[in-house]
C-alpha cells in the first residue's frame, strides 16, 4: 500500500512537471514567436539595464577573486612540478570552459533571476498584469518578451567580462605575487586557448544557461500564487531550479562539448 | 426561450445561465443578467462570493464552465484574441487596488493605453492626459509616482487611466473598499458624474450598500453562488425577502448565520 502511494505521489510530480514545462512553454511563445514591435525596443533596452548593467559590479567582483583564488591554488600545485610557467592556461581555460559560463549563471539567478521573478511576481499580485490584459496590451509581449531578450544578450557578456576579469586576477596573483614571467604567461596562455573549442564553447554554455535560467525566473513570476508567501516562495523556487538546472545542464554540454 | 419584453435600453452585457467552479467548488451556478447601456448597474453581494470573478469573466479573462457573456451582442469566450482585444479597447476596469503600473508616474499611467491604441501625437495625448486628471482632480500629481499618492487617490488616478481612451463601459471592482468617508464621497461622486457626462455604462461590484443604492440605476444582489434579487434601489429597499433585508440591513444574525456550521457547542465544551 506504502509502496502504491508513493508510486503513485511520484507520478503526480511527474505529471505536474510536465505540466509546468508545458505552461513554461507556451508562455515563452507567446513572449517571443511574435514580430517584434519598435515600441518594444525602449523596454529591451531598459531591461538590458536592469538585468545587465546593474549586475555588473557583482560579476567583476566575484571574476576578480575566482581568478585570483583559481591562480594561487594552481600555482601552490604547478609549482611542485615545476611547470608554474603553465599557470596562464590553467587560469584562462577554467575560466572559459567551466566557470565563467556556471559561476555568472548561478551569480545571475540570484542577483537578476530572482528579482525577475519578484517583480513580476508582485505586478501579478497588484493586478498590473491583469490591468494591462483588460487595457489589450498583451502582457507576454509587454513584460515577458523584454525581459527575456535582456536576459538572453546580457548572460553571455556578463560570462565573458567575468572570464576576463578572472585571468586579470590570475595575472596580479601569478605574475605580480608569484613572480612568474609576464611574457610567458601570456604568450602560453595565448598559444592554448583556442577559437572555437574555448571561447565559442563559452559563449554558447552561457546562451543556453541564459535562456534556462531567464525562463525559469519569469515563468515563476508569471505564474506566482498572487500574496506575499507565494512571491517569497516563487523566488527561493527561481534561485534553487535554475541553479540546479545550470549545474545539470552543464554536465551535459561538457560532455557533449569535451567529452571525445 | 424566455424573453424579457422591456422598453429599456439594448443591453450592453448580457450574461446567460453562465456556470463557473474552481476545482470542486462552484462558484457560480446559472446566472442570467443584463447591463443595460448608459447606465450605472451595481452587482452587490458579501465578501468572498465572486463579485470579482464575475467581472474578469466580463472582461474574458476567466472562461465559464458554461452559459456566454455577450457583450454588445459578441459572444466574449467564442472570439479569437484579436476580436478580444477589440472589445477590451470598448470596456475598461478600474481594479480594486488600482493596479497603477508602480515604475511610471501619473501621467505616463494615463498615457499608457493611449500611447499603445491610439495612434495620437503625443502633443494631443498630453492634453487628453491632463483632462483626463483634471477631471479626477489630480492634474496636480502628473508627475507623482504611484507610491507617493494616497489610497483614495491612487484610486482617483486609476480612474483616470480606465477612462482614457473612453470606453463605453467601466467595471468597477469594489470602488469604495478600505476607503475613508471623504475618499469614499469623491469616488461616489466621480463615478456617477462620469457615467453621466461621458455617457458610459457602469458596472459597479461593491458590498458598500448605502454608496451602491445612492448611485445605481438598477441592482443585482447576489447570494448563495446565484442572484436573490434585483430591481431599482426603491424596489429592494422596500423588498421583503428576509435574506435581502438582512443584507441591506446590515444584521449580524439571519438567513446568513453568525456561526459558522460547527459540533453542538455544548458538547464541544464539556465533551
Amino acid at each position: 500500500m506504502n509502496m502504491t502511494n508513493q508510486l503513485a505521489s511520484l507520478g503526480r510530480l511527474t505529471i505536474d512537471f510536465v505540466v509546468g514545462l508545458g505552461r513554461a512553454g507556451l508562455m515563452l511563445w507567446g513572449a517571443i514567436a511574435r514580430k517584434p514591435r519598435i515600441k518594444g525596443f525602449p523596454l529591451f533596452v531598459k531591461q538590458l539595464y536592469v538585468v545587465g548593467v546593474q549586475s555588473m559590479v557583482l560579476i567583476f567582483v566575484s571574476g576578480l577573486f575566482i581568478g585570483m583564488v583559481l591562480a594561487l591554488q594552481g600555482y601552490n600545485i604547478l609549482v611542485g612540478f615545476g611547470t608554474e610557467e603553465s599557470l596562464g592556461p590553467m587560469v584562462a581555460l577554467s575560466l572559459l570552459r567551466e566557470l565563467g559560463p556556471v559561476v555568472t549563471a548561478l551569480l545571475f539567478a540570484g542577483r537578476a533571476g530572482s528579482a525577475l521573478t519578484a517583480e513580476i511576481g508582485l505586478m501579478k499580485s497588484t493586478e498590473q498584469l491583469s490591468s494591462l490584459e483588460m487595457m489589450a496590451i498583451d502582457p507576454l509581449r509587454q513584460i515577458i518578451a523584454p525581459r527575456f531578450w535582456a536576459g538572453v544578450v546580457s548572460l553571455p557578456l556578463l560570462a565573458l567580462i567575468f572570464t576576463a576579469v578572472g585571468i586579470y586576477g590570475g595575472h596580479v596573483v601569478g605574475v605580480e605575487w608569484k613572480g612568474i614571467d609576464s611574457g610567458s604567461f601570456w604568450s602560453i596562455l595565448q598559444a592554448s586557448v583556442e577559437w572555437r573549442e574555448d571561447i565559442v564553447n563559452c559563449i554558447i554554455k552561457s546562451l543556453v544557461f541564459a535562456v534556462v535560467v531567464t525562463w525559469i525566473a519569469l515563468y515563476r513570476g508569471y505564474r506566482v500564487i498572487p500574496n506575499p508567501e507565494g512571491i517569497s516562495k516563487a523566488t527561493t523556487q527561481t534561485v534553487v531550479q535554475s541553479s540546479l538546472a545550470v549545474l545539470a545542464l552543464d554536465f551535459l554540454l561538457t560532455a557533449v562539448m569535451f567529452g571525445r | 426561450m424566455n424573453h424579457q419584453v422591456s422598453i429599456e435600453p439594448k443591453p450592453l452585457v448580457e450574461i446567460q445561465n453562465l456556470n463557473f467552479s474552481r476545482g470542486e467548488h462552484v462558484i457560480f451556478d446559472d446566472i442570467s443578467l443584463s447591463i443595460p447601456k448608459g447606465k450605472v448597474t451595481a452587482i452587490m453581494g458579501p465578501s468572498g462570493i465572486g463579485k470579482t470573478t464575475l467581472l474578469k469573466l466580463m472582461g474574458g479573462q476567466l472562461n465559464p464552465d458554461s452559459g456566454r457573456v455577450l457583450f454588445d451582442g459578441q459572444d466574449v469566450h467564442r472570439c479569437n484574441r484579436e476580436e478580444l482585444f477589440n472589445m477590451r479597447k470598448r470596456m475598461s476596469m478600474l481594479f480594486q487596488s488600482g493596479a497603477l503600473f508602480t515604475d511610471m508616474n501619473v501621467f505616463d499611467n494615463v498615457a499608457f493605453a493611449l500611447r499603445e491604441h491610439s495612434g495620437l501625437s503625443e502633443e494631443i495625448i498630453k492634453r487628453i492626459v491632463l483632462m483626463k486628471l483634471e477631471a479626477v482632480g489630480l492634474r496636480g500629481t502628473a508627475s507623482m509616482m504611484p507610491s507617493e499618492l494616497s489610497g483614495g487617490m491612487q484610486r482617483r488616478a486609476a480612474l483616470a487611466r480606465a477612462i482614457a481612451l473612453e470606453p463605453e463601459m467601466v467595471m468597477y471592482d469594489e470602488p469604495f473598499a478600505g476607503q475613508d468617508p471623504v475618499s469614499m464621497g469623491v469616488l461616489v461622486k466621480l463615478i456617477s458624474e462620469l457615467s453621466d457626462a461621458l455617457q458610459l455604462t457602469s458596472v459597479v461590484i461593491s458590498h458598500d450598500v448605502q454608496e451602491v443604492l445612492s448611485i445605481a440605476d438598477y441592482v443585482y444582489v447576489m447570494a448563495d453562488k446565484r442572484i436573490i434579487a434585483h430591481g431599482t434601489p426603491l424596489e429592494l429597499k422596500n423588498a421583503d425577502n428576509p435574506q435581502l433585508k438582512q443584507f441591506i440591513g446590515g444584521e449580524p444574525d439571519g438567513p446568513v448565520p453568525f456561526h459558522f456550521p460547527a459540533e453542538d457547542y455544548q458538547k464541544e465544551l464539556v465533551g
